[in-house]
């Protein structure tokens, strides 16, 4: 039985019109589900935090996949762009000019956001793995201690009050057109210098990569993304603060990469789907609705219980689920494999040929 | 003079108590070249020990320590042989990332068992003495040197005793101690374990000077800590002692002269701009990569 499945669903991955249907699908749902009330605003919610996600997640692989660098540092990226575009929406622009003007400030939050990516960029020149990781937590923490300390966006309060101006269609444009960046970059001529580096810095120097540009471009591209991702978060949450940014938020990206499988675009989608579904299950409200139908005699003490204590447990198992995946599935769902959709032709008979890597990425074989 | 005098012994504490859990990560990424970031959770773990130790117990100072050291170290070694002993051979990353994992596991477990801030009973009678406006707490005498003593005994060990020969042996060399008939994997759990039992017993000093103890106290302590480890050469134990009583001098120096929200803020810039400028510290070697 699991066997048909795992064909059936190999079989799928490799059909070559799965990323145009699920593109097609996607925009016709985007917009026809706020038009017409398809789905409950809270399942509303849900599919705008699943993109959101999806954007992380695949921009963070980008630099912890392809690239094999380690990145703690996408919150405060988040963190950026969050601050800036509500900032610009609240504080700038006029409130006439919303429908307009809220895409550049998205834009504003990805390109602030990416600037700041020198930060880290810089130092990922000369430094390498574990120190690399330390940099870019020094990084998060100091943007978090930054906007902690600066009473005019709020300090440690943040900022209430933000316009809800993220939208479904909204959402669904920008996880396009990242996810589209990515794959892009990651299919160009930087692309290859990308996985030459992961494989090692060294050697691709001396084969002519230019590791600095490569590794430039990596950083900024992904905190871009990272970027625009806080812009429509913080218009979604409609509250920011710097509590929200912090390595918690992190480490959810983190679990959803390792998940969906490193160096990936198809599996970072499926990861961030996945997870932020499963989080959202776990929900005491989510559990309590899952469990209606049972007798009361049952569903009141249990509701109960669940109500009290799922908050919690919930944060228990995140973790536990990130060090489990590390431990018995290092490879996730997708690891280094690919749907075929996202493959460009002329790579596609490459990618049959290797179609089982036999190393997991970063492993010496 | 006398702010200042006051102000250096505020840092001698606050410095003993990172230095106890920076010989943590230091020991362990001398021995495995990994990152053990849920040490400082292992930290927290060690206060809430304590508080059971002395709450449910009721037992006094010299056995709340001792119990809680052990099962600081107990903790410490459950996870290796739990969590990084299948990864040994892994992608480092992977270590990391199990490592982040499991620390954000112990915070949210300990905060499902104990969701409300706790308070420890004062295991000791505090007396203050006033020396010339320098006031002097019995407590911060013995936490100082009681550190001060942990760290000398950690010192012994390693340099002197056959276990800490074993030790350096094994962060020199991982192919060829094993073929000495050095037991690889037992000490590095003893090393976990000694590294785990300091972090507790810090983390009983900590639960003495500052009494209440929540779930997150870790994350920031044990980041700071690792800031020193840092500072100091990670991977070296006498840097590591250095590299705490700098950090908190600074950090004390930084609160005396700002508000005291700028202080992770230099800590951080600190950790940053030494790692782009002298990433193996002050008493670290820098390695040589080879190709």
């Amino acid at each position: 039985m699991s066997a048909v499945l795992k064909d059936a669903w190999n079989g799928l991955l490799d059909q070559a019109w799965l990323v145009p249907a699920l593109l097609l699908i996607g925009f016709g749902l985007a917009f026809a589900i706020p038009e017409y009330n398809l789905l409950n605003k809270y399942i509303q919610l849900v599919l705008m935090y699943i993109g959101i996600n999806i954007i992380l997640t695949v921009s963070l692989n980008l630099v912890n996949g392809y690239m094999g660098e380690f990145s703690l540092a996408h919150a405060g990226f988040m963190a950026v762009g969050a601050y800036t575009a509500a900032l610009l929406t609240m504080k700038v622009l006029p409130v006439a000019a919303y429908p307009v003007l809220f895409p550049l400030a998205v834009l504003a939050g990805g390109i602030v956001a990416a600037i700041m990516g020198l930060i880290v960029a810089v130092p990922s020149f000369k430094i390498r793995g574990d120190y690399l990781a330390i940099i870019t937590l020094a990084f998060l923490m100091i943007v978090k201690s930054a906007i902690e300390n600066i009473d005019y966006i709020g300090g440690p309060r943040g900022i209430p009050g933000i316009k809800r101006l993220t939208t479904l269609p909204w959402v669904f444009f920008w996880t396009v057109a990242t996810v589209w960046m990515i794959r892009n970059f990651v299919y160009s001529k930087y692309g290859r210098g990308v996985l030459a580096i992961r494989e090692d810095e060294i050697a691709s120097d001396l084969m002519s990569v230019n590791t600095k540009r490569v590794k430039f471009l990596a950083f900024m591209l992904s905190s871009f993304c990272a970027g625009i991702a806080g812009a429509l978060f913080a218009h979604l949450l409609q509250f920011i603060s710097p509590r929200v940014f912090d390595i918690i938020k992190t480490t959810d990206v983190l679990i959803m990469v390792y998940l969906g499988g490193i160096a990936s675009i198809g599996g970072s989608i499926l990861g961030a789907t996945a997870y932020t579904a499963l989080m959202e299950v776990l929900r005491p409200s989510t559990m309590a609705a899952l469990f209606n139908w049972l007798p009361d005699l049952i569903f009141d003490p249990l509701n109960q219980y669940i109500i009290q204590n799922l908050g919690v447990w919930r944060m228990v198992i995140m973790p536990l689920l990130l060090v489990l995946v590390m431990l018995y599935w290092p490879r996730g769902m997708m690891g280094q494999r690919e749907f075929r959709g996202f493959i460009p032709r002329r790579d596609r008979d490459a990618y049959r040929r290797i179609n089982a890597p036999v190393n997991a990425p970063g492993e010496k074989p | 003079m006398v702010y200042w005098l006051q102000q250096m012994l505020n840092a001698l504490q606050l410095g003993s108590i990172y230095a106890l859990i920076a010989l943590g990560y230091t020991m362990v990424y001398g021995i495995l070249t990994m990152i053990n970031f849920a040490h400082g959770d292992v930290f927290m773990v060690g206060a809430f020990f304590c508080f059971l130790a002395a709450t449910y117990l009721g037992l006094p100072f010299v056995p709340t320590l001792l119990l809680t050291m052990i099962g600081a170290a107990l903790v410490g070694v459950l996870l290796e042989r739990l969590a990084y002993k299948p990864l040994r051979n892994a992608p480092r990353v992977s270590a990391i990332i199990t490592a982040l994992g499991l620390g954000l596991f112990l915070e949210n477990f300990t905060l499902a068992l104990a969701p409300y801030p706790k308070h420890i009973p004062p295991l000791l009678e505090n007396v203050t003495w006033d020396m010339g406006g320098v006031s002097l707490s019995s407590l911060q005498v013995l936490i100082i040197f009681l550190s001060l003593g942990l760290m000398f005994l950690l010192d012994y060990v390693v340099h002197r005793t056959p276990v800490g020969m074993a030790m350096r042996a094994i962060s020199w060399d991982k192919t060829f101690v094993p073929l000495m008939g050095i037991p690889v994997d037992l000490i590095i759990s003893v090393t976990f374990a000694i590294g785990a039992g300091l972090a507790g017993a810090a983390g009983v000093m900590y639960a003495l000077a500052y009494p209440v103890i929540d779930p997150y106290m870790g994350i920031m302590v044990g980041w700071k800590a690792f800031i020193s480890a840092v500072v100091g050469g990670i991977g070296n134990i006498r840097g590591a002692m250095i590299g705490a009583f700098i950090l908190g001098g600074v950090e004390i120096m930084v609160t005396a002269f700002f508000p005291s929200t700028y202080r992770d803020f230099v800590a951080f810039t600190l950790l940053l701009l030494l790692i782009v400028v002298r990433p193996y510290g002050i008493l670290g070697k820098p390695r040589t990569q080879k190709v």
